[in-house]
């Protein structure tokens, strides 16, 4: 029996009514290209390992219809989503599917350097030589002398060029295993399209490249035909100028250097921790204990490099460690943060919602960021005191006026190496000594080693003398 | 065993966007679009009511995942009747 493929949903939650229907226009060649996937995927048994990246475009609701992994990429990146989705899941099936615009315009970088590092992804292109989802404009695949809102006249190469041959220009590349284009026109053509999709899957599976199949597809709508008769276009337009066959088939003979080597990342980084060069299993740093902090404050306050420093205290302790720095226009004046965290285990996400420590150094930062901190968390707060009407909430806050107390030893600078040291002594979480060690090695300027040493130490006789008075 | 007890096909009218593709596509004609419109206001494929083959084509023809369905009559079900 042929019927739905169980790796759709059962009913695709884009909208209230109509839910057992795609999106896609009466006709439309997405529908059969879907169908052919699912099945597909269904018959390799790989629903549950399997990534599909959805693109921008027509197809850019595909998630609502596959029961499996989904990942929605920006405009043309779907190759890049596909590469770092591939490495870091190397078990799993990612497919990334995409139109003529998505892949041939804009993501014309992406797709070309992904074939050409050979990643073991598959690419499904659709082309229908026009921009369906914005109402048909030329894409880089429309026919010479084919009308478009955009050329109205009709392609002409002497201003637009001519069309691009993708599976052409892949398969001068080295790196591909196998380049295949089709078509959807008839049913002959859609069963050698059924078997081209199953053999770049089959392929993928067994780790031998990149594979790439182009799909010439039916758009009634934009085209304005019946679906019979886009179908019929197919055949006496898009054939002729986007010939079908197998343009790649083989093993790509890839030097055989393992690639860069696969060594422990503070291995490669020279942070060995003991005499014999041993590097500390994950986790295993007994001296560093598993924290999230957020370094808050004005830029150039030192606050980033803070936080690298917090992260790189963990690395040589053996820990897992995270670093997110705020980007944008933060990097260059007015406030800026970053996330760190150190774990025994490896980090899912690097973004910390609710920090176990706040670093504020200015107001700004302590008003915005405090009311995040966990209950029973630490505040270290760059002041004297709090500023008037600030509740502290769940939090214990500890305020150290590290600017002032750096203005005395010379640099304002150094403040957040006060700041450190501050946090040295108020948790139990890491020694001084790696903090030092670490502080040192973050100061490039060597006559600045000793202000900062001080800063370090100044912060922990404050936090200490403060515990002691308490 | 004649022809018409090979396949049967079965067509969602609620899900059927009457693109017509698989009336286009059955090479034995047993589909057609009916007068009569579904909720979505086309014209539904319906089958004839015999001649199916169960060849499949109009499975992979229709671009909508639910809208068709086919079911293949194996030989073995028949069989007894044979016998009998
Ligand atoms: S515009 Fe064209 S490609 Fe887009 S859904 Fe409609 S028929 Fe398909
Ligand atoms: S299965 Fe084949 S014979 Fe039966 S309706 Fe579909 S296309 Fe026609
Ligand atoms: S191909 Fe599918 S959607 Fe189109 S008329 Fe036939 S059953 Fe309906």
């Amino acid at each position: 029996m042929l019927s739905k493929s169980d790796v759709f949903y059962d009913r695709y939650e884009r909208k209230a009514e109509l839910q057992h229907q795609t999106h896609y226009c009466p006709g439309c060649g997405h529908g059969i290209a879907h169908k052919l996937l699912a099945e597909a995927i269904h018959d390799l048994g790989a629903k549950d390992s399997t990534i599909f990246v959805s693109p921008v475009g027509c197809s850019v609701f595909a998630y609502y219809y596959f029961d499996v992994g989904n990942v929605q990429a920006a405009h043309g990146r779907t190759p890049a989503v596909a590469t770092a989705l591939k490495r870091s899941c190397p078990g799993s099936l990612v497919i990334g599917y995409q139109g003529d615009g998505d892949l041939a315009a804009i993501g014309t970088a992406e797709i070309l350097h992904a074939a050409n590092r050979g990643e073991a992804i598959s690419i499904f292109f659709v082309n229908n030589a026009i921009y369906g989802m914005t109402g048909g404009q030329m894409a880089p695949t429309t026919l010479v002398g084919q009308t478009s809102t955009t050329t109205p006249w009709g392609r002409r190469p002497a201003n637009e060029g001519y069309p691009i041959h993708v599976a052409e220009l892949l398969a001068t590349l080295e790196a591909p295993a196998y380049i295949e284009r089709v078509s959807l026109h008839d049913g002959k053509n859609i069963m050698k399209a059924r078997k081209a999709i199953r053999k770049a899957l089959d392929i993928q599976r067994a780790g031998a490249g990149f594979t790439f199949v182009e799909i010439l597809s039916p758009c009634p709508t934009i085209w304005k035909m019946t679906p019979v008769e886009a179908q019929r276009w197919v055949e006496e337009k898009l054939l002729p100028v986007f010939p079908l066959g197998i343009l790649r088939d083989r093993r790509p003979a890839i030097a055989a250097d393992g690639g860069p080597p696969r060594k422990p990342m503070a291995e490669v980084l020279g942070l060995t921790r003991d005499a014999a060069g041993a590097i500390p299993a994950s986790g295993a740093g007994a001296a560093v204990q598993p924290v999230t902090v957020k370094v808050a404050g004005f830029g150039g306050q030192g606050v980033l490099l803070l936080g690298q420093m917090l992260a790189e205290i963990g690395l040589r302790e053996g820990m897992e460690v995270s670093w997110l720095p705020s980007y944008g226009p933060e990097m260059r004046s007015g406030s800026a943060h970053c996330h760190v965290c150190i774990a025994g285990e490896r980090i899912g996400s690097p973004l910390i919602s609710n920090p176990d420590v706040l670093i504020a150094m200015n107001e700004l930062s302590l008003r915005k960021f405090a009311p995040h901190v966990r209950a029973g968390g630490l505040i270290l707060y760059n002041q004297d005191a709090l500023p008037a009407g600030f509740d502290a909430a769940a939090a214990r806050v500890v305020c150290v006026p590290a600017s002032r107390i750096a203005d005395d030893l010379g640099a304002a600078r150094a403040a957040n190496a006060v700041l450190l040291g501050a946090l040295q002594a108020e948790t139990a979480t890491f020694g001084a000594e790696v903090a030092l060690s670490v502080l040192v090695a973050a100061i490039r300027n060597p006559s600045l080693h000793e202000l900062n040493r001080k800063a370090f130490q100044a912060g922990r006789s404050f936090a200490a003398e403060r515990t002691a008075a308490a | 065993m004649a022809a018409e007890k090979r396949g049967f096909v079965s067509v969602d009218v609620a899900e059927c966007k009457g693109c017509g593709l698989c009336v286009e596509a059955c090479p034995v004609e047993c589909l057609e679009l009916e007068a009569g419109l579904n909720a979505y206001g086309v014209h539904p494929a319906h089958y004839t009511g015999a001649g199916c083959t169960g060849c499949g084509i109009c499975f992979y023809d229709c671009p909508e995942p639910g809208a068709i369905e086919v079911m293949k009559i194996r030989e073995a079900v028949h069989a007894p009747a044979h016998q009998g």
